[in-house]
């Protein structure tokens, strides 16, 4: 690790005043990829400022009959919440999947956001990487890449090549629950809706997301709609507890005598962001619950994949995935 | 001429070491006066600075465990926390566990079912053990193998980690899973 200062603000001002005043600062909230990180020599902060004592820590209804999530309560704390079990157990389901105890006790709801890819090339400073260096190249392209995307990915000028996928569990749930994202900063404070927080790499692949220079979440925000009743979270990864997705799907359905009134899919593993596609999802609604009509919005979310050799199993993995989901989100017997 | 810099500047311009900062850490019940640079981390600052060798350094990335310590009852990695982010909480390791009355009934059930060969993992495996008896989340041996998988075993004693719990937790044994 690199030698650096630390401050802990008590305020949210002093943090975002800290954050324009010193050249090369981060926050740091509960630390869990940051310091890694940074025992890697990717991220190299001159000064951490340390978020912890902000507030930001609680978990409240909304006016709206949302719920708001603070961006310092732990993922743990989240996952187990009575109100998240109860109206949004997907978010639950997702957030258990990721990770470890240890880490979701420490990891926060807006740290999650900020996850960097799990891309072996992204680690590794004696190869090229695009997100680490830019105009380095990518070393994931031509290489092993097991664990990337098939989908969204920038692969036609070596220059901004990249086929990382954002590592996320909870990021997932949260794309099809459609959360709100609160940040707030030198202009003031803004909401941006959860598809727009992440972003396919284009020409721009060292950016992972869409917040500015000198602004910081502060809290996620659920909409009222939980599809507590029709929902499913599935994983599929090379064992089964601790480690990230090859493929994972959250799907949210609202149904009513057979009929579906209402869905939502999004992937994980699969793209630089949780993947959704909201035309193809409307396909569904005013369907009957049928096998074949999930076949089909499998076959239609995942066109366009693009295999780059080791991670060419992904694409049939990712449609049998999907069409899994919503069975059991629809509670419809597997056939296969 | 340069000047000496002091904690509140940056320090990627300078060639001049951020100070070291009077830290005040309570562990095991006894509170720690330190002077540490920021960049120490929990685990580090236990191991190094205060001999409280027990807690295991594995793979100093948060992916086996061995660090595992209680901080204000719930487990965390002690190699991914700075010791200065620690300030002002109760930190628990495996050297506070016994008391005038013995072993911990963890430790105990360790040792009567073989719950380790090497023993390297073993203070981060009941650590992580108390903080899931404390979260309360895990009824069956399948709860148990699913919110201990924090936990590396190189040695593959889990069958005989498993055991252990289950006896302090009191689960059926004749679970099927």
């Amino acid at each position: 690790m690199n030698n650096f200062s630390y401050s802990r603000p008590e305020d949210l001002n002093s943090a975002l005043g800290e954050l324009t005043k010193r050249e090369g600062a981060k926050f740091i909230a509960g630390g869990t990829n940051l310091l890694d990180l940074m025992k890697e020599n990717i991220e190299r902060p001159s000064h951490l400022i340390d978020i912890n004592h902000l507030g930001l820590n609680t978990i409240e209804a909304t006016a709206d009959g949302g719920l708001r999530l603070g961006a310092l309560v732990t993922n743990a704390d989240t996952a187990y919440h009575e109100n998240v079990v109860t109206h949004y157990p997907l978010l639950s389901q997702a957030i258990l999947a990721g990770a470890s105890a240890q880490l979701r006790n420490m990891a926060t709801n807006g740290g999650n956001l900020f996850q960097r890819t799990r891309c072996y090339y992204f680690y590794d400073l004696a190869t090229p990487c695009n997100k680490r260096e830019p105009g380095s190249g990518c070393g994931a392209l031509r290489g092993y890449n097991r664990i990337h995307a098939i989908l969204g990915t920038s692969d036609q000028n070596s220059e901004t090549a990249c086929i990382a996928t954002h590592p996320s569990d909870m990021c997932v749930a949260l794309a099809a629950l459609e959360a709100v994202v609160r940040v707030t900063g030198p202009a003031g404070e803004r909401i941006i809706p959860f598809a727009d927080f992440h972003r396919l790499p284009g020409n721009e692949p060292w950016r992972d997301n869409t917040i500015n220079p000198g602004e910081l979440v502060t809290a996620i925000d659920l909409p009222p709609k939980g599809f507590s009743t029709n929902f499913a979270y599935i994983k599929l990864r090379d064992r089964t507890s601790y480690a990230f997705a090859l493929v994972s799907v959250a799907v949210a359905l609202e149904i009513e005598n057979n009929r579906i009134l209402d869905a939502r899919v999004a992937l994980g593993g699969v793209a630089h962001k949780p993947w959704r596609k909201p035309e193809v999802e409307a396909t569904l609604i005013g369907q009957p619950v049928s096998e074949a009509n999930f076949q089909a919005v499998a076959e239609a979310l995942i066109d366009g994949a693009k295999g780059y050799g080791h991670n060419t199993f992904k694409i049939e993995l990712a449609k049998r995935a999907i069409v899994r989901a919503l069975q059991q989100a629809a509670k419809l017997e597997p056939t296969a | 001429m340069q000047t000496i810099l002091s904690s509140e500047t940056g320090a990627r311009s300078q060639n001049v070491l951020p100070e070291k900062r009077s830290i005040t850490l309570t562990i095991n019940g006894l509170v720690h006066k330190l002077e540490l640079a920021p960049w120490t981390t929990l685990l580090d600052a236990l191991r190094e600075y205060l001999q409280l060798t027990g807690t295991k350094k594995g793979c100093d990335h948060g992916q086996c465990g061995a660090c595992t310590v209680l901080v204000d009852g719930k487990r965390i990695n002690s190699c991914l926390t700075l010791a200065v982010m620690k300030e002002g909480s109760e930190i628990t390791t495996i050297e506070g566990l016994a008391n005038e009355n013995g072993l911990h009934p963890l430790q105990t059930a360790f040792i009567e079912h073989d719950a380790y060969q090497c023993g390297y993992c073993t203070p981060g495996q009941i650590c992580s053990a108390i903080g899931m008896i404390n979260e309360g989340h895990a009824k069956t041996l399948q709860d148990i193998r699913e919110l201990m998988s924090g936990n590396i075993c190189r040695c593959g004693a889990y069958s005989n980690i498993v055991d252990a719990l289950q006896e302090v937790m009191k689960i059926d044994s004749n679970e099927t899973v």
